[in-house]
């Protein structure tokens, strides 16, 4: 039976990881794109966020704002997510026992179910709330748990690195 | 440099920095927040330019849009000036963070440059019909908000490098 350890000390050991981890400039050039990536990713989901909290863009049509929002986030997210799965193979058991990357990857479920509620249930009814109406509570609160879980999953990932020493 | 560093490392402000642990990484945190909201700010500009967004007039969005980009610079110059003060040797002396800094004074200049040009165009692009004058000074824009975002994306790679050192090493 392989467990996810073996699994670990597996993935540790294929090519893809071992350059990632002894090339001089590997690490540093995949981090440098995931950050950019990460930070992209919230900046565009913090515009949204605040329109649907209230504080940004009233005037906007939130459709409009997340039609245009869409392809950027998923882009940004992408690329953020193969950038981070390559970083994970440099050191893949410590990162999986990193208490702060644990926390990472919770908020970012969290971040993710919240997505798929507002999408399937709260944004149904947007034409009702579209413009110059106030956003329903469902909304705000869907904007407001976005924004800080966004802003959580970049601490978290900061903070990960310093419990990788 | 080397004195001005060992100078700068020996200030109250440079010790009280170091000295408290979770001051870097939120800085860097809070730093990295800020240069998203720039990245997106400037994205959500030229998808008007661009013409890839939708009904709302480019002047509104600039006007709505610039004093964010304004405040997140702020905070990415308040942020980054603690990470310095908090790691002098491993930031003053690391030639990607003078590169980063050339990046960073160029992308300033063709923000404030941008800016400029598009509160002064923007009248024209509202109209539904734009003169041909109108289209070329809207090729430009389109040219130089491109180039504004590359120039971000530019000096935000070009940061990375040195925090590795300081994670690591």
């Amino acid at each position: 039976m392989l467990s996810i350890t073996d699994a670990l000390h597996w993935v540790e050991h294929t090519p893809v990881a071992v350059f990632v981890s002894h090339s001089t400039w590997g690490f540093s050039a995949l981090l440098s794109v995931h950050i950019l990536a990460v930070a992209v990713v919230f900046g565009i989901i913090a515009m949204v966020d605040l329109r649907l909290i209230g504080i940004a863009a009233r005037r906007s049509a939130v459709t409009a704002l997340c039609r245009e929002a869409l392809p950027w986030t998923w882009s940004a997210f992408a690329l953020s997510a193969l950038t981070g799965i390559l970083l994970f193979t440099a050191q893949p058991v410590k990162y999986w026992g990193n208490d702060a990357f644990q926390m990472k990857f919770a908020i970012l479920a969290l971040a993710g179910l919240n997505m798929l509620v507002f999408q399937l249930i709260t944004y149904r009814g947007v034409a009702r709330w579209d413009r110059d109406t106030a956003v329903p509570w469902a909304g705000r609160l869907a904007g407001a748990i976005s924004l800080a879980s966004w802003i959580a999953i970049v601490a978290y990932g900061r903070w990960t690195a310093y419990l990788m020493i | 440099m080397i004195a001005f560093i060992q100078w700068l490392q020996s200030t109250p402000l440079s010790l009280s920095v170091r000295r408290i642990g979770w001051l870097i990484p939120m800085m860097q945190t809070l730093h990295i927040l800020a240069n998203g909201l720039v990245l997106s700010a400037i994205i959500m500009i030229n998808l008007r330019v661009w013409r890839r967004a939708g009904a709302e007039p480019l002047a509104d969005r600039v006007r709505r849009l610039l004093p964010w980009l304004w405040s997140a610079l702020g905070v990415l110059t308040v942020t980054g000036l603690v990470l310095v003060l908090g790691t002098p040797r491993r930031t003053l002396l690391d030639p990607t963070f003078h590169v980063k800094m050339l990046i960073m004074a160029v992308a300033i200049v063709a923000t404030v440059a941008l800016a400029a040009m598009l509160r002064r165009t923007a009248p024209e692009h509202v109209a539904p019909e734009p003169a041909s004058a109108g289209r070329m000074t809207g090729i430009l824009a389109s040219v130089a908000g491109a180039a504004t975002l590359l120039l971000w994306l530019g000096a935000t790679i070009a940061g990375r490098g040195r925090w590795i050192a300081n994670v690591i090493g």
